[in-house]
């Protein structure tokens, strides 16, 4: 492979943004809609602007959404009343979510897929379970935690736990199970007590494994974040798309997807250098 | 006042006149004997279990006849707790057992009383401090007041009755203190149906509803079979939360939906559909959505309940004037309550409203605001549930309906709120044009001949 510049990747990203952001802005300008002679300007006014003039699209433009952004981004903590809430609080009330529902289930998972790594019977005997639970979508555990739970912040935080179990299990276990057996025999050979061999062999050399499983793990608990507050509401990210639906603001609810790709996209890259600093080269 | 004539009293008439025959009226026999207030709620409760056990006026007076009133209280209040109950109602003005509460809603314009009376300030003119959280859907609100993280909520008037009884839901006893609205909700059909304006050429057509027990339901149901289009058969009804409706309806995902306000004055202002009907042509006067509480609220905090319910009376009662629909409208509109844009809140309250086809409509009675719910709403609902299959086998309607739409507890507190109350707990009301008679609902049902029971 040819060596490129460093610089080209970029480049070549930021050229990509640009042809997107100018197919959209072209598909969305505002056609110059006929207005209706016959229309009674008393009528208009009682349509929205849209409808008014006869134009079919209301799909925002890219600067319709700027716009919206900058709105959202300069003050991101104000606080209008229970249901009106900045877009810096809805984060950090679905950040704290996340890494409550994601914690606990790392918590779990990761010494539980030790266990079954370790041990080849139990990784067989599970896994029809794991593999029955893992696919479960976020919203069909939804009405099940309510009624059991009773309390819908509790429902939503244990949605995210069941859902961003699974990969960590499954990668932990992997990891462990998939050791080289040269370097368990070493350790045998030099009489290291199991704790110890856990620790110092299994555990480093499985790391990236699960630093991997804890990845995929909190990506998929920022996807679940979204759908369970949408359904159960209050506050978070996704209660502020769903209230801006509720208004049928398309601008407001792609300023949203933008903020929930960019945090996603942080939080991965955070794991991601984690996972650099466990991993060691051979 | 039949509710506070004495029923256990089997000499009183039961037509016009009193029950010693001196006055024209037994209201203002009751006035004239200047009851204080303290009586006047123990007889209501009195009367109230009195009537749920012998809704007959024959048997009950046979029974009161054979055995005399004292003994039938004593005999009666072995069995409930009377005494409780009048207590629970008497302490008016008794220290708030809780100030501090969470009312869920829905945001559309049915809710306005609940979620106006926090802006301004009638809460807390009762001494509470509210907060209205708004919630995602019918079934999470449900839910969550199941699950006592509301104190209270905004139902469809259907709700309680379906909680009550389990229907869809583990069985709560619920109870209805007020009415939200009546009217106020209408049948929008997508644009490109414009030309099919006879219900008759709607075969084959996808509706939405906002939820299974709602009135949109029923009355959409009702409204198709009166067309002779069997809702079940002819056409597709799915529940769709009132947010999605004018997105599936711009998606062409459905023909049309028969939805709460904002919702169709919404999609006329997105350009995307038109007004066909609006709900008061299918049954004026209609009960939409409801305030609604446990009856373990109302039982374990009577005051903060009696409280809560007469600020809600209070503000259905400001909101029921047309002069003050404007101001509401924008108190109403921001982000943190309904979300809307103030100009389609204002044409759905004042009712002056663009019908989507480019005609101005002026009804200012498109929806209005009135608490009281009447005991013969609940079995007109009732009868719509076994209608259409919700319910299945004997119904006590009357049983019921009383113990769900508190009527009684009504009346006395929108007297308290300075406001008159109804006469009785039931009236007669048709819908589209055919009388419904609360006492015979059986019949009622038999005699459509659409119907799945």
């Amino acid at each position: 492979m040819k060596n490129f510049k460093p610089w080209l990747p970029a480049m070549l990203s930021i050229i990509i943004l640009l042809i997107f952001l100018g197919v959209w802005h072209l598909a969305t300008l505002p056609t110059q809609g006929t207005i209706d002679p016959n229309l009674d300007p008393e009528y208009a006014k009682l349509l929205g602007a849209s409808a008014a003039v006869g134009q079919k699209s209301t799909m925002p433009t890219p600067a319709d959404v700027l716009d919206k952004l900058w709105v959202n981004v300069k003050d991101p903590f104000y606080d209008h009343g229970t249901n009106d809430k900045g877009i810096g609080i809805q984060i950090a009330y679905s950040l704290a979510r996340v890494s409550l529902g994601f914690g606990l289930a790392a918590l779990v998972a990761i010494p539980f897929g030790f266990l079954i790594g370790m041990s080849p019977l139990l990784y067989k005997a599970l896994d029809p379970f794991i593999q029955v639970l893992k696919p479960i979508s976020p919203l069909a555990w939804m009405p099940l935690a309510l009624y059991t739970i009773k309390d819908s912040a509790i429902s939503a935080i244990f949605v995210i736990f069941i859902c961003s179990i699974w990969p960590m299990l499954i990668n932990t276990a992997f990891g462990v199970s998939t050791v080289r057996r040269e370097w368990i025999n070493v350790a045998r050979t030099l009489e290291v007590k199991p704790l110890r061999m856990a620790f110092k062999v299994i555990l480093p050399a499985a790391a990236p494994t699960i630093m991997t499983g804890m990845r995929i793990s909190l990506g998929i608990a920022w996807l679940v974040i979204v759908a369970a507050e949408m359904l159960v509401g209050g506050t978070g990210i996704g209660y502020f798309v769903w209230n801006e639906w509720n208004n049928l603001s398309i601008t407001s609810v792609i300023v949203a997807i933008l903020v929930i790709g960019i945090i996603g996209m942080i939080l991965d890259l955070l794991l991601g250098k984690v996972t650099k600093w466990v991993s060691f080269k051979e | 006042m039949a509710s506070f004539s004495n029923p256990f009293d089997p000499n009183s008439k039961l037509g016009k006149g009193c029950q010693c025959g001196q006055h024209n009226s037994q209201a203002a026999h009751d006035e004239a004997e200047a009851m204080n207030t303290q009586q006047l709620g123990d007889r209501a409760v009195e009367g109230a279990i009195m009537r749920a056990l012998f809704p007959h006026d024959e048997t009950r007076r046979n029974f009161l006849r054979t055995v005399g009133a004292g003994t039938a209280f004593a005999a009666i209040s072995q069995f409930l707790p009377i005494n409780f109950m009048q207590e629970a109602f008497a302490e008016t003005g008794g220290a708030l057992e809780k100030t501090k509460l969470k009312v869920g809603f829905i945001p559309i314009t049915c809710a306005t009383p609940i979620i106006m009376a926090a802006p301004m300030g009638f809460y807390a003119k009762h001494g509470l401090d509210v907060e209205v959280v708004k919630t995602a859907g019918w079934a999470v609100i449900r839910d969550k007041a199941i699950n006592k993280e509301y104190d209270a909520a905004h139902m469809l008037s259907p709700m309680p009755l379906a909680i009550s009884m389990g229907v869809g839901s583990a069985p709560v006893p619920w109870t209805m203190p007020a009415v939200e609205n009546i009217n106020g909700q209408a049948i929008t059909l997508a644009l490109k149906h414009k030309d099919k304006r006879d219900p008759k050429s709607w075969k084959g057509f996808k509706f939405a509803v906002p939820f299974d027990f709602s009135m949109h339901n029923y009355l959409l149901r009702y409204y198709l079979a009166e067309f002779g289009l069997d809702p079940d058969v002819d056409v597709q009804i799915r529940s769709v939360p009132p947010p999605e409706m004018v997105a599936n309806l711009r998606a062409g995902n459905i023909d049309g939906f028969l939805a709460p306000d904002p919702v169709n004055q919404r999609a006329v202002y997105d350009g995307v559909g038109f007004i066909h009907i609006l709900s008061k042509e299918i049954w004026d006067g209609h009960p939409c959505c409801a305030f609604s509480a446990s009856k373990e609220f109302v039982t374990t905090m009577p005051n903060t309940y009696q409280a809560l319910v007469k600020s809600i009376i209070e503000a259905t009662a400001y909101a029921n004037k047309d002069e003050n629909r404007k101001s509401i409208a924008s108190v109403i509109a921001p982000a943190n309550y309904l979300n809307q844009p103030v100009t389609v809140l204002e044409q759905v309250l004042t009712g002056t409203y663009a019908d989507g086809l480019g005609g101005i409509q002026k009804v200012p009675t498109r929806v209005d605001f009135e608490p009281f719910p009447y005991e013969s709403f609940a079995i007109w609902i009732l009868t719509q549930m076994k209608r259409w299959g919700q319910i299945k086998g004997d119904v006590n309607y009357q049983k019921i309906a009383s113990e769900v739409f508190l009527a009684t507890d009504a009346m006395k507190l929108m007297k308290d709120a300075g406001l008159v109350p109804p006469k009785s707990n039931t009236k007669k009301f048709f819908v589209m044009k055919k009388e419904f008679n609360p006492a015979k609902p059986e019949e009622y049902i038999a005699s459509f001949p659409i119907r799945k029971a």
